[in-house]
């Protein structure tokens, strides 16, 4: 289980995160809605271990190990993986490159014998078909030239191979057509039916049409203020944001 | 072996090689002219280079043993097991041993292309078997004029390369000074002199890139790059001189029409480099490309850059650097392009990127142009930087360690450079930057 506990988090001196709370049961997909600014982002990135961003309470654990203080490589070791809102450009390190390194990494931490390259190759390819890219993505440099799809596209493959406990979704909504959201939701639903707690943090409303999330979250100003099934999110845009969190507070 | 330079050594450099009178009258004009030069006027300090205390000249053998292997420092033993070069080769490569098996290689390479009217040869012995080729080449493409180090070379060089591709060879495989390492080839002030006839193609590679240990502390080659009608070279270098070396080295290519100069180079070591491959765009439609890698580690100084010529019209140049600085290590870009009036229809385009990788280490670009016609076309793009934090974060958040990250990005950055490389250096280049990367000043 992951689980983060009254999670305080600062960024360049701000308060952002309140103190957050939840708990992702293997399988679970968790979605935490929010307008602009509440801090969505905010708790991908601490949750990831992003160094910009300063936990000064609270607690993150896996599986019961404490992993608040622990580095980003160390915590996607040990199954925490971040889809990127904003996925970086790596000049001259190809997908394959970048991803065979990251898997060897992974695989080593967790004592598991890593794919050779070839398999590694045949299956880096079939994922790519997967999700409808061309081999041919393979050796492009990371992100580099990539359209919002495309970047979104390999966030999910790059999740997908790297076998994590909790997948953090940052955003990855945003931006893309009818067809890709389709797809990327299918990789979801496959990352949650293959057991592993998902945390889909969004916006919009548009990305559940395509899976049903076992819990919302509301989260207004560093906090959330409601919880609930995925019928949330149909109260949510009948009321917008303004509402549900003053019917909290009152 | 004496130290310091007088037209006696010069003489006896001449005699040992049998050289023909004009060879030796070169040399003491240039030594006259070496004599009276000003240092350089610009770049790095050069004021602990004592040209003094320089040996100019040692016959073969008379320097073999100078070195022996248990005297070569640690860190360069650890280099040559961790970029796994054979023993024979380590040897070598530090001073303390002559013998190479792979002089068989240069010779069945040499014989299979003389048959097309090749030649492959050592400097030293292709002044004896083709006097009027070296007259008509010998420092035609550089003169003893140019520079203090330039009228140096003049007077005291010394091995090399000679290389002649007549009309309409395309000699598809490359040819490497590297397998004949046990010639007298690899010292200071080696002399390499490539022409390649009308429509030939040729493909150099230059040394290798494994560090060589020495103990003299200047270095001041020259290569002469002659590139006739339609025709195309790939000049291929990596250089590694041990840190307490000077490396003053002067490149120069002419290119006719429609012909093409490929500078394609690695810089690693020594202590100051000082070296911007040129290209004379003489004829229509020549062109040239530069591309290369600058690395300073501790306290190396890496200047280095380019210049092109433009003296004929429609003429295109191309260059790219990339440069890396750490540890107190200093790079600096320098370069100038220059459109001469007349070279309608020009195009130059330069972008050199570097990548500072600590708060100790310093980046510098200076590129000049000077155009004197209208009708072209000149751009250049720089960057300085750091790894961003973004970067680094994004792949540590796969789980890959931060000198691991660090590493993969640097690689990604030089990538442009290193896959136009003859594969043997992209690899050696690749785990040498590791090396520099894991410890400060390793190498040399």
């Amino acid at each position: 289980m992951f689980q983060i506990k009254n999670l305080k988090v600062d960024v360049n001196e701000k308060h952002i995160l309140q103190g957050v709370s939840l708990k992702i049961k293997p399988g679970e997909i968790h979605v935490v809605m929010g307008p602009n600014g509440s801090g969505k982002s905010t708790l991908a990135n601490a949750i990831a271990g992003n160094p910009k961003y300063k936990t000064t309470d609270g607690k993150i654990a896996l599986g019961g190990e404490d992993l608040t203080h622990a580095r980003p490589d160390h915590r996607a070791q040990k199954g925490i993986l971040l889809a990127f809102q904003y996925p970086k450009e790596i000049p001259g390190v190809s997908v394959l490159n970048f991803l065979q390194t990251a898997h060897k990494a992974i695989c080593k931490a967790r004592k598991i014998a890593p794919m050779n390259p070839i398999e590694f190759r045949k299956a880096l390819r079939e994922r790519l078909a997967k999700f409808g890219l061309d081999a041919t993505f393979m050796n492009r440099s990371m992100n580099e030239g990539f359209s919002g799809g495309e970047k979104k596209k390999l966030e999910m493959i790059q999740l997908s191979f790297l076998e994590p406990k909790i997948a953090i979704i940052d955003e990855i909504d945003s931006g893309l057509d009818i067809d890709a959201l389709k797809v990327i939701a299918g990789g979801i639903k496959f990352l949650a039916y293959g057991g592993r707690g998902v945390l889909l943090i969004t916006h919009y409303k548009r990305i559940l049409q395509y899976l049903k999330p076992d819990f919302i979250h509301v989260m207004v100003c560093g906090r959330i203020v409601k919880s609930g099934s995925h019928k949330l999110a149909d109260e949510l845009e009948r009321k917008g944001y303004k509402n549900i969190h003053h019917k909290t507070s009152s | 072996m004496k130290k310091g330079l007088t037209k006696e050594v010069i003489r006896r450099i001449s005699k040992d090689k049998n050289e023909p009178a004009w060879m030796l009258e070169h040399r003491l004009k240039s030594f006259e002219i070496f004599v009276k030069e000003p240092m350089p006027s610009f770049g790095p300090d050069l004021s602990g280079l004592n040209l003094d205390e320089i040996i100019y000249y040692a016959k073969p053998g008379e320097v073999k043993n100078a070195t022996s292997w248990k005297k070569v420092p640690a860190d360069i033993k650890r280099t040559f097991e961790k970029l796994g070069i054979p023993q024979a080769e380590r040897k070598y490569l530090a001073g303390a041993g002559a013998q190479y098996e792979s002089e068989n290689v240069y010779h069945r390479l040499k014989e299979k292309w003389s048959k097309f009217g090749v030649i492959f040869e050592d400097m030293d012995a292709a002044v004896n078997l083709y006097p009027e080729l070296v007259k008509k080449y010998f420092m035609r493409c550089v003169g003893m004029h140019d520079h203090k180090f330039a009228a140096l070379h003049g007077a005291v060089w010394s091995g090399g390369t000679f290389i002649y591709i007549p009309e309409g060879v395309n000699v598809d495989q490359p040819l490497q000074a590297y397998f004949r390492m046990n010639a007298k080839s690899m010292g200071q002030f080696e002399h390499t002199i490539i022409i390649v006839g009308k429509n030939s193609q040729g493909n150099y590679i230059e040394g290798c890139s494994a560090p060589k240990y020495n103990s003299p502390s200047l270095h001041a080659g020259m290569v002469e790059v002659f590139v006739e009608e339609s025709a195309r070279l790939r000049y291929s270098s990596v250089e590694n001189w041990s840190h307490n070396t000077y490396n003053l080295n002067t490149k120069r290519a002419i290119v006719d029409k429609n012909g093409t100069m490929e500078w394609v180079g690695g810089n690693l070591g020594a202590g100051v480099t000082m070296l911007y491959p040129c290209s004379i765009l003489r004829g229509e439609g020549a062109r040239a490309d530069h591309l290369g890698i600058a690395f300073a580690n501790g306290n190396q100084i890496q200047d280095t850059g380019s210049k092109v010529i433009h003296a004929a019209p429609n003429t295109t140049s191309k260059i790219v650097m990339k440069s890396l600085c750490k540890n107190g290590g200093k790079t600096l870009y320098r370069g100038m392009v220059k459109i001469l009036k007349g070279a309608k229809g020009a195009s130059t385009h330069t972008k050199c990127d570097s990548l500072i990788l600590d708060e100790k280490s310093v980046a510098d670009t200076i590129p000049a142009m000077d155009i004197a016609e209208n009708d072209v076309s000149a751009n250049h793009e720089a960057s300085v930087g750091k790894i961003s934090e973004d970067q680094l974060f994004y792949c540590m958040s796969r789980g890959i360690g931060k000198d691991e990250a660090t590493g993969m990005i640097i690689n990604g950055f030089i990538e442009p450079i290193i896959k136009e490389m003859p594969l043997e250096y992209a690899v050696e280049m690749n785990r040498l930057i590791e090396l520099e990367m894991k410890e400060a000043g390793a190498v040399g």
